[in-house]
C-alpha cells in the first residue's frame, strides 16, 4: 500500500506553495506605503521587492522582450525560473504560482462520486492546448509590439484582481463590520474591533477604503476562475494559462521526469483522482511532459509504484513536446498578427487619444507604453491617493486594464514617484521627485492640464466664494493664479470674489484642483491629458514650458 | 387528506400570513429617520483657569525651536498648570500638506517633540499626536518630519482613519453635522499647535483655522462660508493651551506654499490661553491689525476670546 515516506514529498510541495502564496500576499500588502516614522525619510520608496513575482515571471520578460527588444531591470530574475524549467519541467504551477496554488486549494474535494467523476476529467483532454494557442496569440501580437500577455498571465491576474477588486472589497466589509461594532457602545468589543483595526491598517488593510473603476467586472471574472476549479480541476492552468504554456514548452530538455513500470499499473486510477496536470500519469499511455506539474500526487498514492520521479528517466514512454500542428500554430499565430491593424485604424490613432486617458507620470509615449504595459495593477495599489484605475476601453481595445488616472477619484501626489518605483517593465519608466519636480531641468514631468467649466465655477457664476483649487494646486508658483473681482450677486449685491484661472506653463496636471472641487458631481474644474510631456502631439502650447 | 394534515397545513398558513400581515404593517411608511430635539450648540472644553498673576499669553524669540517654546510654557505658569497626572493629552499640530520643514506648511516637528516632552513631564498618561491632513496621512505624517519627532518623544502618532469619526451634531451657525475625529472628542486635554502661515481666502491661518483638522468629510465646501465656519469651529473646541508656532512662516501661496522665497524664519512661539488672542497676535507678525481679517472679528464678537491685545495680559521674552 501507500508507502508513507513519500508524503515528505506531498508536504513539501504544500509547504512551498503555503510559502510562496504567502509570500506573493505579504508582497502584495508591503506595495502600500504606511510610514516609516521611526526614520526621518523624506523621499519615500517602498522599502521591499513588492514586483518581484512579475519580475521573476518568463512570460513577463520574453513577451516584452519581444515587444520592445529590452530586458528591463527587475526581469533578469525570469532567467533563473526559465533556467530551472529547463531543467525540472513545470515545478514551477505545482509548487511556486500563487494562483495555481489558489486553483489547487478550490480544487480539493472530498466524497466518492467527485472522485468517480475525476477519473474522468482528469484524463488529457484535447481542449487542454487552448492555452498553447493563446501563448503563440499573444507572443505574436507582442511581436507587432501590442502587449497583451497580462490579461492572463497568472501574476498579473492575481495581481490585478486583487489589488483592485477582492481587497478593497474584503477593506470595505471589514470597515462595516467595524462600524457595527462600535455601534453596540459596548467598551471591551470596541477596544477589541479598534486593536483588530489598527493592526490590520498597520500590515495589511488600506488606511483610506480604496475604489477602483469597473472593479465588479475584475471581481467576477476572478470570481469564475476560481469557480471553474469545482467543474474541472485547475481548469485555468489547464486551459487558459499562457505562463503554462510556455512552462509546458520550456519543460521540452527538461532532464527530470518520470518513468513508469506499465506492466505493474492494475488501472486502479487512484492517481488519476489526485492528478493536477491532467498529464496522463496512468500506464500504458504516454506521460505527457508539458502537461505536468511536477506535484507528486500520483507518486505518493499510486499502491503498486508504478510511477517513479528520477532524473534522466528513459523516454519511450514520454511524450516531451505539446502536440501542436503546423497548421494550429500559423492560424493562432496569423489571429495574433491581425489584432495590431485593427485596433490601429480605431479613431484614437487618428485623433489624439481619449482626453480623459491620462497615464501616471513616467509613462512612455502611448504606443510604447502599450509594448510595455502589462496591465497587472501594481500601480494602482501602490498609489498613495487611490489616482490611478484600471480602464476598460478608454485606451482603445489594447489598453484594457492598463492604467489611468481618474483625478475626479484621486489626484497625482506632487513628490511620489511609487507608481514607476513598483512598474515591472518600465511602461512607466523609474523616476527620482527630482526628475518629476523638474528642480535641474526646469521642466516637471507633466501629465496634463486643467480646465475651467466656468459655468459650474461658485466665484465664476455663482458670485460664492471658494478657491479650494488654488489652495490645493501644489507647485510651489501656483498654476491656478487668481483675480480679485467685483461681482453681483443675485440680490445685486456687490461682492468681492476670486476668480481661478490657469496657467499652462505652470500646471503638471496632478488634478488635486479637480479631485478638490467642491461641486460633487460633474467638477468645475478638470483635467484632460493635453500638454502630456510624454507626447509630442498631444500639445496646446508651442513652448509648453513658457520662454526660458 | 386526514385531520393531522389539514391542522398542520391551516397551521403554516396562519402563521405565514400573520407575520408577513404583521411585518407589513410595522413597515409600512415607516418613519426612519432620526428625532433630535437639541437645538444648542456642542461645545468640547478643555481649557483650565489660571489665577491671574500668570500671564495669558507669551511670546518668546530665540534661535531653538525646542527652547523658545519650552520657555513660552513655563512663562505661562509651567506645564503642571495645564497638564494633570493620568491625562489623556491630543496635540493637534497642522500636518496639512506634503511639505517638508523648511517649506513652512507644517507645524514645526521640534516644537511638537519639545510639547510632547513636556506633556509626559506632568504626568501625562498618554500624549496623542495626530491631525486630520488634507490627504493621505501617511506621506504628510511622513515628510512633515512631526510622525518621527513625536514618536522619538514617546508620543502615539494616530493616522486618521475612516472609521474612527464620530457624526456629530455640532449645530453651528454653518457647521451642522460633520464627522469629527474621535481622538478630539475622547481627549481629557487638547493643545492646539498650529504654524502661522498665509491662506489665499481667509487671509491667514493659524489657531482658529486649524480646527478644520478634526473635520472629516468633504470639508472644502464650508469654504464658502469660511469665516463663520472657522467661528463655528473655534466655538465648538475649547483648547486647554494654544501654542502658535511662528518660528518660520510662509507669506504668500499658502496655506499650502512650496517656495523657499515665500518663507521667513522669525524665530517665534506664542502661547497662551484665549485662541483669538494668540491669533490676532499672529495677524501682527504679517504686517496686519487683528481686525483686517474677519474670522478674529468674528469670533471675538462671538466671545470666544479676545482680539484688543492691550486687554491681555502678555510677557514677551528674547532667549
Amino acid at each position: 500500500m501507500k508507502n508513507p515516506k513519500l508524503y515528505i514529498l506531498k508536504t513539501a510541495r504544500r509547504l512551498s506553495q503555503a510559502f510562496f502564496l504567502i509570500l506573493f500576499l505579504f508582497l502584495l500588502f508591503k506595495a502600500e506605503f504606511r510610514g516609516t516614522f521611526d526614520k526621518e525619510i523624506q523621499n519615500i520608496r517602498i522599502d521591499y521587492p513588492v514586483s518581484i513575482f512579475l519580475e521573476a515571471d518568463p512570460l513577463v520578460a520574453i513577451s516584452t522582450a519581444i515587444s520592445t527588444h529590452t530586458l528591463y531591470q527587475g526581469l533578469k530574475w525570469s532567467v533563473i525560473v526559465l533556467v530551472l524549467t529547463f531543467i525540472l519541467g513545470r515545478f514551477i504551477c505545482g509548487w511556486v504560482c500563487p494562483l495555481g496554488t489558489l486553483n489547487h486549494l478550490l480544487s480539493f474535494s472530498l466524497g466518492e462520486k467527485k472522485r468517480k467523476e475525476r477519473v474522468k476529467s482528469n484524463r488529457y483532454q484535447n481542449w487542454q492546448t487552448i492555452k498553447y494557442s493563446i501563448l503563440i496569440l499573444m507572443l505574436a501580437a507582442a511581436f507587432l509590439t501590442t502587449l497583451q500577455t497580462g490579461l492572463l498571465d497568472p501574476i498579473c491576474f492575481l495581481t490585478r484582481s486583487l489589488s483592485t477588486s477582492i481587497l478593497p472589497a474584503i477593506g470595505w466589509s471589514l470597515g462595516k463590520i467595524s462600524g457595527f461594532l462600535l455601534l453596540t457602545n459596548i467598551h471591551g468589543i470596541q477596544k477589541l474591533s479598534d486593536s483588530f483595526f489598527d493592526f490590520s491598517e498597520k500590515y495589511f488593510l488600506s488606511v483610506k477604503q480604496p475604489y477602483f473603476h469597473i472593479s465588479y467586472l475584475l471581481g467576477a471574472v476572478f470570481i469564475l476562475v476560481l469557480a471553474l476549479n469545482r467543474r474541472i480541476m485547475r481548469f485555468w492552468c489547464r486551459a487558459l494559462c499562457p505562463l503554462g504554456a510556455l512552462m509546458g514548452i520550456a519543460s521540452w530538455s527538461s532532464i527530470f521526469g518520470m518513468e513508469k513500470k506499465h506492466e505493474r499499473c492494475t488501472d486502479c486510477n487512484l492517481c488519476l483522482v489526485h492528478c493536477q496536470g491532467a498529464c496522463e500519469p496512468i500506464g500504458r499511455v504516454k506521460w505527457k511532459a508539458w502537461e505536468c506539474h511536477i506535484c507528486f500526487n500520483c507518486r505518493v498514492v499510486c499502491p503498486e509504484d508504478v510511477i517513479r520521479f528520477k532524473f534522466f528517466p528513459k523516454d519511450e514512454a514520454i511524450e516531451s513536446v505539446p502536440d501542436l500542428s503546423r497548421r494550429r500554430i500559423l492560424r493562432s499565430a496569423s489571429l495574433g498578427l491581425i489584432i495590431l491593424p485593427f485596433s490601429r485604424v480605431s479613431d484614437e490613432f487618428k485623433v489624439n487619444y481619449n482626453s480623459r486617458l491620462i497615464r501616471p507620470p513616467g509613462s512612455l509615449e502611448e504606443k510604447e507604453f502599450l509594448a510595455r504595459c502589462i496591465k497587472c495593477g501594481e500601480c494602482m495599489k501602490v498609489c498613495p491617493n487611490n489616482a490611478i484605475h484600471p480602464s476598460l476601453l478608454e485606451s482603445g481595445i489594447e489598453g484594457i486594464w492598463s492604467p489611468i488616472i481618474i483625478p475626479r477619484i484621486g489626484y497625482c501626489e506632487y513628490t511620489c514617484v511609487l507608481c514607476s518605483q513598483v512598474c515591472p517593465t518600465g511602461a512607466i519608466k523609474k523616476i527620482t521627485e527630482e526628475e518629476k519636480l523638474g528642480i535641474k531641468t526646469k521642466k516637471p514631468i507633466k501629465i496634463g492640464l486643467a480646465f475651467y467649466d466656468k459655468g459650474r465655477c461658485l466665484p465664476w457664476s455663482m458670485a460664492t466664494p471658494c478657491i479650494v483649487c488654488e489652495e490645493w494646486c501644489p507647485t510651489p508658483k501656483k498654476a491656478i493664479w487668481l483675480e480679485e473681482t467685483l461681482v453681483t450677486s443675485p440680490s445685486g449685491e456687490k461682492i468681492r470674489v476670486k476668480l481661478p484661472y490657469v496657467n499652462p506653463e505652470l500646471c503638471n496636471g496632478c488634478g488635486a484642483c479637480e479631485t478638490k472641487c467642491p461641486v460633487a458631481d460633474r467638477p468645475a474644474v478638470y483635467v484632460t491629458s493635453i500638454g502630456e510631456s510624454r507626447s509630442k502631439t498631444n500639445q496646446i502650447l508651442l513652448n509648453p514650458y513658457g520662454k526660458k | 387528506m386526514d385531520r393531522r394534515n389539514f391542522l398542520e397545513k391551516s397551521l403554516k398558513a396562519g402563521i405565514s400570513i400573520a407575520a408577513t400581515g404583521s411585518l407589513a404593517y410595522w413597515l409600512y411608511n415607516r418613519d426612519v429617520s432620526s428625532k433630535d430635539v437639541s437645538l444648542k450648540m456642542q461645545v468640547r472644553d478643555y481649557s483650565v483657569k489660571i489665577s491671574e498673576e500668570f500671564p495669558e499669553m507669551v511670546i518668546v524669540r530665540g534661535e531653538s525651536p525646542s527652547k523658545i517654546v519650552k520657555t513660552a510654557i513655563e512663562e505661562l505658569g509651567g506645564i503642571k498648570k495645564f497638564i494633570s497626572t493620568g491625562d489623556r493629552v491630543v496635540i493637534k499640530p497642522n500636518i496639512g500638506w506634503d511639505r517638508v520643514p523648511a517649506q513652512a506648511a507644517n507645524t514645526n516637528p521640534e516644537i511638537v517633540k519639545a510639547v510632547v516632552e513636556l506633556c509626559y513631564s506632568a504626568g501625562a498618561k498618554t500624549v496623542i499626536v495626530t491631525d486630520v491632513s488634507c490627504n493621505d496621512p501617511r506621506r504628510y505624517f511622513q515628510r512633515s518630519g512631526i510622525a518621527n519627532a513625536a514618536l522619538s518623544a514617546g508620543a502615539i502618532v494616530n493616522l486618521p482613519s475612516e472609521r474612527k469619526f464620530r457624526v456629530l451634531k455640532i449645530k453651528g451657525e454653518v457647521l451642522d453635522e460633520w464627522p469629527v475625529y474621535r481622538d478630539f472628542i475622547e481627549a481629557d486635554k487638547v493643545i492646539n499647535i498650529p504654524i502661522a502661515k498665509h491662506h489665499n481666502l481667509s487671509g491667514l491661518t493659524m489657531s482658529l483655522k486649524n480646527w478644520y483638522g478634526i473635520l472629516g468629510g468633504h470639508r472644502s465646501v464650508l469654504h464658502q462660508k469660511i469665516d463663520e465656519s472657522i467661528a463655528d469651529l473655534a466655538t465648538f473646541m475649547k483648547p486647554t493651551l494654544t501654542i502658535l508656532d511662528a518660528y518660520r512662516i510662509l507669506v504668500a501661496n499658502g496655506p499650502q506654499g512650496g517656495d523657499l522665497a515665500d518663507v521667513r524664519q522669525i524665530n517665534t512661539v506664542a502661547a497662551g490661553i484665549d485662541q483669538v488672542a494668540v491669533d490676532a497676535f499672529g495677524a501682527t507678525l504679517f504686517g496686519k491689525k487683528p481686525e483686517d481679517l474677519s474670522f478674529i472679528r468674528l469670533a471675538a464678537s462671538r466671545g470666544i476670546g479676545r482680539m484688543d491685545l492691550s486687554k491681555v495680559r502678555t510677557r514677551e521674552i528674547s532667549i
